[in-house]
Formats: C-alpha cells, sequence, structure tokens
C-alpha cells in the first residue's frame, strides 16, 4: 500500500474495478526505482507489466521514485496511460517519446466524406474497458469520448487513455471519432489526439461558425508541425437554440464539415421542455438541422435514444427520423446498432423500386435514349440520381451483398 | 503421501497410479477403456428389521448416523439439489464430529461456498479428504496443498459410474429432502425448501449401505411422487429447515446484460439454425449461465420465426426454458436441475417437465443414455486449446476453483458447443495447451466466442453447412493470435509445483488429469 507521501497518483482501485489499474507514486531522492505490483493477472503478466511500467518511467527520465501499482487485468496500453497521467501529475514531463508503440493503423488513408454513418458508439474517454471489444458490434463508428462523459478532475487521465485507445485498440470497421470537450480545454485535447490521426472529431456545444474555424485551425497547425495529411472530418453538435438557429453557417464553416448532429437533452434544456420519447417538442430543431446540412451538402445525423432497454421505441424513433431526412444516430449501448441500422436501412419495396429505376436508366443509357421510363411512367433525373444514392448506400450497408459489375444492378 | 508413482495416459498427461490407496487406470482413449466386473451392490437387508407400521423416524441426525453404525474413515455421502442455501451436509458432518468420528471422506455430488467451514472439519482431523466438485474455498484449500487426500473430481455421470462400479463405496448417505414421509418416501418437489428433483442423490440412495433421509416437510404416508424410495432408506429424520430456500433458487433468473455475451449468445443460436440443426423435433441443452440463457431466447425467437417446434429440452430449467414449454416449442423439458422458482412450480405441475438422474441422462457404464441422443449442447469453459481440448476446473493461474458438473457427460452430443468469450480481463481462453484438460478435444465441435466461431476441422460436415452463411467462421489459431497481440503476447507458465492435489476422472473412471499444488503466487 501507498505511503502518506504519495506525489501523484491516477486510475481507479477496488474490487469492483475491471480492465483498469491505480498507479500511486512517491518521490525519493535515493533507491532507484523501486516498483511494488499487485495484481489479479500477477501470476501470468507479472513481467509484462513491470516492463510497461519501467519503460514509461523511463521516458520520464526519473531515477529514484517508489511506484504502487494495483492492477485488475489492464491492458498494455491501459497501465501505460496512468503510469503516464500519474507522473504527469507529479509535475514530470518527458524526456522522449512516452507512447506505447503503435499497432497498424486499420485504414491509413482515412474515411470518406460520405461514408456511412448510421450508427456512432459512445465509449467513455476514462474508461478502457469498453474500448476493446467495441468494433466488434460493428458500428458504423466509434466515439472515444472526452467530454459529458469524463469527470472533470479526470480529463488530463482520460485524453491519454483515448490517446493510447487510438494507437492500439483495432475498432474494426468503425470510423474512429473523438469528441473534444468545449473551448481551450478541447483545443488541448486536440494537441495530444490529432497526431494519432482519428477520422473524425466531434465538437460539442457549437453555436457560432467560428468554433468551427478555431478547431480547424488547431488541426492544421498540429497537423503541418508535423507533417501530417491525414483527412480528419469534423462534425459539430448542436445543443442550443442559437446553435440551431447557425446551423448553415456552423455546416459551411469548414470544408472538413462532414456532418451536422444535435444533442437533444441540452437542446430542451436550452428551451426549458421536456424531452419526450416521440420528439414532438423537437421536431423543427431536426428539421432545420436536416435542412441546414443539405444545403450545405453534408450529413444530417440525430442525437441519441435514452432507454436501452425499448427496443420498440428505438426502432419507432429511427424509422420517423429517417422520414425526416436523417442518416444516422448515436448509441448509447452496443445492443442499439442492429436496431439502429435496421431502422435506417431502405425498406424492401424502396430498395427493389430503386433498383428497377437504375436499371431503366443504365438501358435507356445504352440505348443512347435522352428519356428514361419504367412501364408507362416517365423518370425524371432527381429521381434516378435519388435512387442510385440509395442502391449505393444499400450496398455500403451489405444489403446487396458484393458491389456489383459494372452496369449491372440485379442483386 | 509424497510419494506418487505417475504414468502418462493417453491424453498425454502425467497422472498418479494410486490416487488415496487405490490402484487407478489411466485414461485410455476416449472409448477405448473396457470394462469387465459386475456392478457393486448394497448388503442384502430384510424388512424384519425395519417396522412393520414403516415408521423409520429417529429424533435427530446424530441419532441416525450412530445407528447407522458410523466409525472412523467411513464415507458419508451428500447432493447439491439445496445449492449454496444446504444446511443439511454440514450438519450431518459436525453431528459426526460431536460423535468423535475422524478421517470421513465427504463424497458430495457438489460443493458450494456454504459448504466453507468443511474446511474446520478437515483441520480438526474429523474430514481427511473430499471427492466431489471443489467450488470457491474449498478448491482454494485444496489448491494449496492443505487437504490431506488427493481431491477426486468427477462428472455427474462419472459419479453415478464410480458409484454403481464400486470405485467408491457408500458407507452412509444423507439425503436432504424438501418433503418426505416417515417411510423414507421423498421428493425435492414439494415443500417450502423445494428445488426441484433430486435426481443427483438417486445412486446414494440405491447403492448406499445405509441412507438417512433429512427432511423439514414431513408428510403423513405416501409422500408423492416418491423420487427416493423409501425402500432404500434406513431413517428418516425431521429438523426445523434443511436449507435458506431464497438461496436453493433464484426468484428470478436474469439473462446477461453484457454485450459481448449476448453476441456470443447470438452466434451460438445463429450458428444452431445455420448449420441446420434447428430443425423440426431436434433437440438441445444449455444450462443456466448467462450466455447459455441468452442463446435459449435468441434461438427461441429464431424457432417462432421459422415455425419450429423441439421435441425435448435438457435443463437445468429456468423460466425461459418453462415459457417455451408452456408456449408449445418443445413437447419436454427432460431436467436434471431446477434452478429458479417459476421452473420449481412447472416440475411440480407440469407432466411434460420430467425429473431425470444422472442415470438416465449422463451414465457412461449405462445401456445408452440421454446425453448423446441430444443434438447440440450449449457450453463454458475457462480455457480451450488449439486442439479443442477444454478445461473447466482450473484457471490459467492453475487454481482449482470449480467442477465438472455435467460437462464431461455432454461432450458427447451430436454437436457440442463451448460459447466462450475470447479473452476475460487481460487472461486468454484460448491457449496452447489447456492447464487442466477436462475433455478431449475430439468431443468438442464448435468454439464460439466474441471474435468469431471456430469448427472443429474433423467436422468437415459443419464446416460445410455453415460455409456460405455470414457467420464469422474462422480458425481457433487465427482467433487465438488476435487475442494474443491485444493482450501483450502470450502468458507467462502458472507457477506450480510437481506435487498432486487432485486429479480429474474421465466418464469411464479412467484418470484423465492431475491437478498441481500452487507454487509462490506473483503479485
Amino acid at each position: 500500500m501507498a505511503g502518506q507521501s504519495l506525489v501523484g497518483e491516477a486510475g481507479r482501485r477496488g474490487s469492483g474495478v475491471r480492465s483498469d489499474c491505480w498507479v500511486g507514486l512517491e518521490k525519493t531522492d535515493s533507491g532507484g526505482v523501486q516498483l511494488n505490483l499487485t495484481s489479479k493477472v500477477g501470476d501470468l503478466f507479472g513481467d509484462s507489466i513491470r516492463k510497461v511500467v519501467l519503460d514509461t518511467v523511463k521516458a520520464f527520465g526519473c531515477e529514484n521514485l517508489v511506484l504502487h501499482v494495483e492492477d485488475q487485468g489492464a491492458l498494455p496500453w491501459v497501465i501505460q496511460a496512468r503510469v503516464e497521467a500519474a507522473l504527469r501529475r507529479s509535475g514530470l514531463e518527458p524526456q522522449n517519446d512516452p507512447r506505447p508503440p503503435a499497432r497498424p493503423a486499420p485504414r491509413p488513408d482515412g474515411t470518406s466524406q460520405d461514408r456511412l454513418r448510421r450508427s456512432r458508439l459512445y465509449l467513455p474517454g476514462n474508461e478502457p474497458k469498453f474500448a476493446v471489444n467495441a468494433g466488434l458490434h460493428l458500428p458504423d463508428g466509434v466515439i472515444l469520448d472526452l467530454e459529458d462523459s469524463v469527470h472533470p478532475a479526470e480529463k488530463d487521465a482520460a485524453r491519454y487513455m483515448v490517446r493510447n485507445a487510438l494507437r492500439c485498440v483495432d475498432f474494426g470497421p468503425a470510423e474512429r471519432m473523438v469528441r473534444i470537450n468545449q473551448d481551450e480545454l478541447g483545443l488541448e485535447d486536440l494537441d495530444v489526439v490529432v497526431p494519432e490521426n482519428p477520422e473524425m472529431i466531434l465538437i460539442p456545444k457549437v453555436e457560432t461558425s467560428g468554433q468551427i474555424e478555431q478547431v480547424q485551425a488547431r488541426i492544421d497547425a498540429i497537423q503541418k508541425d508535423q507533417g501530417l495529411e491525414f483527412p480528419i472530418w469534423l462534425m459539430p453538435i448542436l445543443e442550443s437554440a442559437q446553435g440551431v438557429e447557425n446551423a448553415l453557417d456552423i455546416a459551411l464553416a469548414s470544408p472538413k464539415v462532414a456532418a451536422l448532429t444535435i444533442g437533444l437533452e441540452d437542446y430542451t434544456a436550452d428551451l426549458g421542455v421536456v424531452k419526450t420519447p416521440e420528439g414532438s417538442e423537437t421536431l423543427w430543431a431536426r428539421s432545420r438541422l436536416v435542412n441546414a446540412a443539405r444545403a450545405a451538402g453534408v450529413q444530417a445525423i440525430d442525437s441519441v435514444y435514452g432507454d436501452v432497454a425499448d427496443e420498440a421505441g428505438l426502432l419507432a424513433w429511427c424509422q420517423r427520423s429517417r422520414a425526416m431526412g436523417f442518416q444516422g444516430m448515436g448509441c448509447i449501448h452496443p445492443r442499439q446498432i442492429r436496431i439502429i441500422h435496421e431502422g435506417f436501412a431502405p425498406s424492401e419495396k424502396e430498395l427493389e423500386k430503386a433498383l428497377r429505376i437504375v436499371s431503366a436508366f443504365e438501358d435507356a443509357e445504352a440505348k443512347g435514349l435522352g428519356v428514361v421510363s419504367l412501364g408507362t411512367k416517365m423518370i425524371d433525373r432527381p429521381v434516378v440520381l435519388r435512387a442510385q444514392k440509395l442502391v449505393d448506400q444499400a450496398r455500403d450497408a451489405g444489403l446487396l451483398g458484393e458491389p456489383a459489375e459494372e452496369g449491372e444492378v440485379t442483386p | 503421501m509424497n510419494d506418487f508413482e505417475f504414468v502418462r495416459n493417453a491424453a498425454g498427461r502425467m497422472v498418479p497410479t494410486h490416487v488415496n490407496g487405490k490402484a487407478q487406470t489411466p485414461f485410455q482413449g476416449v472409448g477405448r477403456f473396457e470394462p469387465s466386473e459386475s456392478k457393486q451392490a448394497p448388503p442384502i437387508r430384510s424388512c424384519r428389521d425395519y417396522p412393520a407400521d414403516g415408521d423409520k423416524q429417529v429424533p435427530d441426525l446424530k441419532t441416525a448416523l450412530e445407528r447407522c453404525g458410523l466409525r472412523d474413515g467411513m464415507t458419508i455421502s451428500s447432493h447439491h439439489h439445496l445449492r449454496n442455501g444446504d444446511r443439511v451436509a454440514l450438519k450431518a458432518l459436525e453431528a459426526a464430529r460431536d460423535l468423535g468420528v475422524k478421517d470421513l471422506m465427504w463424497f458430495p455430488s457438489a460443493s458450494f461456498p456454504c459448504h466453507e467451514p468443511v474446511i474446520d472439519l478437515m483441520e480438526s482431523g474429523v474430514v481427511h479428504h473430499i471427492e466431489g466438485s471443489m467450488n470457491g474455498p474449498l478448491g482454494r484449500y485444496t489448491s494449496e496443498g492443505k487437504m490431506k487426500g488427493l481431491g477426486v473430481l468427477r462428472s455427474h455421470g462419472g459419479r453415478w459410474q464410480a458409484i454403481q462400479d464400486g470405485d467408491v463405496h457408500i458407507d452412509i448417505a444423507v439425503i436432504a429432502a424438501p418433503t418426505a414421509d416417515s417411510f423414507g418416501n421423498a421428493n425435492g418437489s414439494h415443500g417450502p425448501s423445494a428445488c426441484g428433483s433430486l435426481g443427483f442423490a438417486l445412486a446414494d440412495s440405491i447403492h448406499a449401505d445405509h441412507v438417512i433421509v433429512v427432511t423439514d416437510n414431513l408428510v403423513p404416508f405416501p409422500c408423492l411422487p416418491w423420487q427416493i424410495q423409501g425402500n432404500n432408506v434406513d431413517f428418516v429424520v425431521e429438523v426445523d429447515s434443511i436449507g435458506d430456500p431464497s438461496k436453493i433458487v433464484s426468484g428470478t433468473t436474469q439473462i446477461t446484460k453484457s454485450p459481448d455475451r449476448l453476441l456470443i449468445a447470438e452466434y451460438v443460436a445463429r450458428f444452431v439454425r445455420d448449420a441446420g440443426i434447428m430443425k423440426e423435433g431436434f433437440s438441445f441443452q444449455a444450462g443456466a449461465g448467462g450466455i447459455a440463457l441468452a442463446f435459449a431466447q435468441y434461438l427461441k425467437e429464431m424457432m417462432v420465426e421459422a415455425g419450429t417446434k423441439a421435441r425435448f429440452v435438457r435443463g437445468g430449467s429456468t423460466q425461459y426454458l418453462v415459457e417455451m414449454l408452456e408456449e408449445g416449442l418443445t413437447d419436454f423439458i427432460l431436467d436434471g436441475q431446477t434452478f429458479d422458482l417459476a421452473a420449481v412450480e412447472s416440475i411440480a405441475t407440469n407432466p411434460t417437465h420430467v425429473p431425470t438422474s444422472p442415470f438416465t441422462s449422463y451414465n457412461y457404464h449405462g445401456k445408452g443414455n440421454f446425453a448423446s441422443m441430444v443434438d447440440a449442447v450449449v457450453l463454458g469453459a475457462t480455457e480451450v486449446d488449439v486442439n479443442f481440448n477444454g478445461n473447466v476446473n482450473t484457471h490459467s493461474d492453475g487454481a482449482l476453483l470449480h467442477g465438472i458438473g455435467g460437462w464431461q457427460n455432454c461432450l458427447f452430443s451430436g454437436c457440442t458447443i463451448l460459447a466462450v468469450p475470447a479473452v476475460r480481463d487481460r487472461i486468454p481462453v484460448l491457449v496452447d495447451e489447456v492447464t487442466t484438460l477436462t475433455g478431449p478435444g475430439e468431443l468438442v465441435d464448435v468454439v464460439v466466442t466474441e471474435r468469431g466461431i471456430a469448427i472443429n476441422p474433423r467436422r468437415e460436415d459443419l464446416l460445410d453447412a455453415v460455409k456460405d452463411s455470414s457467420l464469422p467462421i474462422r480458425s481457433l489459431e487465427e482467433i487465438k493470435a488476435e487475442v494474443e497481440e491485444i493482450i501483450g503476447g502470450k502468458p507467462q507458465n502458472p507457477n506450480l509445483t510437481d506435487r498432486p492435489v487432485a486429479v480429474i476422472k474421465w466418464v469411464d473412471g479412467t484418470v484423465l488429469d492431475t491437478v498441481w499444488q500452487l507454487g509462490d503466487q506473483d503479485g
């Protein structure tokens, strides 16, 4: 157990803790680096834990130090983040790069601006146990959250945890997003996360285009400084009446804005109304967001559905949301992902009709006809485009199997 | 005690040639051991020695044990249908202590944390050693080498086999009974401490030299149904309470909320459907663990959607299986044990919810048993290795913490599925070689994890059946390598000594593996 002279500590301890650890530091003037380790997996990983801890201490150039580590099965990148947070909280700065070795990035070229974003799974940034398997549930995106799910006293620790998750965790095909904090704290978050090439940054409580410009400028500066060219998309979250009024300006504030979304808890609080499962009180704001997003050529993404147990309610919400023009929403539990994908999928009837329209269009093209017709009906150009988009999205969502050969559109 | 001789068995495991003074047969391979002797039989009794009016009641356990001729070195058995609420096994051993008896062998069908005080009885010499499933604190005590004899772990079917074949001679069986009459007829399905079936006590009642029934619900003759027949019973003891009902069965059984475990359960159900196992008149078995319960729920949805009905499902039963029975999705529940109030109520009132025993379900030395007739079974494991061998007894650090239950017996089903997380708190479940061998890999057909489904290459039929499905079929090695990258490499070898503390018996009574004493712990 730690003595009285702790100069820094980080992480969590106790029997209820899983996949995390606690680190406490005592500074000494002599005796070298001493490590007191208790671990429930000590018999199997004692050597590995000691190496991660001592490598981090070495990067900080400490020569005399007593470390107490209480481990509850934390992975190496988690242990590293906790040790680093404790060292920094002791007032120490690294002399060499302390970061754990990065695993190969799953998607070196980033994601496209208009990729499928039906579901995005929130992961509390300071809670490592949910991260490792998040990608297995196949959300379109994961959000490593530094904002509301992180206690104000843990903002620094969460940053290193999220940084390490971006470096070391395979999220599968999911787009890797980070929700930063507001204002200056958020800009500091960017210093830590941008070098790890997240594919999207969510910016909370946006009310003016200036906030987006500030974030974009910081990202540009960090990338320029480090010679990075990774495309990082932005998703502003509108959470107030003013934000909703400025939706179009915000969507146009940077060419990197890929989507607009809305936070209904804060928005209804701002309005002073009660949030209901039907959502009629936010109908206007959500419609306004959809229209602004469309006008700016970006995606419109809905809020989250808070009642995890109510699967039927979530499905109904998704279906209404899709009918309004939204392309996806957030998830607070992995079991919501499948329902959201179902709710945002086109119906079989819609899809069948779209496939017939696209097929008719391609027939007409092949025959050199200027007019597309289906049966006795003439098909307008915008209808063809909408059908093509629906078919493309359905294919991305795996509803049509593998992409077909050029010119062939039957499933 | 330290002079053991070892021999390498057919599974390549070093096992002792003698256990607690008896010569052993090492494991010969699945289906290779040929029994040649006759079954064990208890002494012939005459009804001239029993009261003609059928009243076998005596005032207390101490009197009953005394009149059974209890003396040093005897074997006392008990059953575990009262699970963690059991008050009878400990009372019987304490009564033996009060009689000044030493060096008993306790032979429970399983132990629970409520039996932790048996450690004191071992320390004081009343109990010499335990042969039975050792869970929790008793497993830890054994692992640390503190027990005098070797622990012997058997499956439910293996316990029946050992009693029937005479590998274990029970001197006195103490049977806790939720309802009984003074003749000794008894059942588990009725009374304030109802637990459902009494199947685990059946072999004891037939083969033990002496049988004592202990009840807190004595009814006038006849007690119906008579799951235990009074004609096998010597004495009946009435007590205030045989157990804590809240710990005997749970009020309700909860399905896991863990998203990863739900994902595993969903994969298992989809596998059973897509491999064509889920067809009209099929059968399956899934226990009361979190993944197994969720699997049953997912499969139920799929059965409803496809309009498919099962002929029978095997318990451990819960409200979820009872719902399937009542909704007409299965004709029968063939039940080994009963886990919650809804299931206890059902087995007492619904004639298509049928209690079974290890004899009908699991005994390998019988003329067949139900286990091999089940189309699919879903089981857990603490470790599975690249040869599909399974371990359910020890953790990866070598500590003995669980019994075998019906696990080994269930391996004989048409499709044996181990549903396991690939990693638990940094500890990998998929390993190069299991720490303890509980079941040979040739009987394990499918391993389902949250990171994919591995099919035993021996099962080309299953590989073929799902080759066009959307299921994530991968090799065990591939999933294992992925996990090892996540956890920071393979774990160190556990620190074990070369001193045996227990053996794992196979279903035919041969010795499958040895559990070794723990060395010094790190951290």
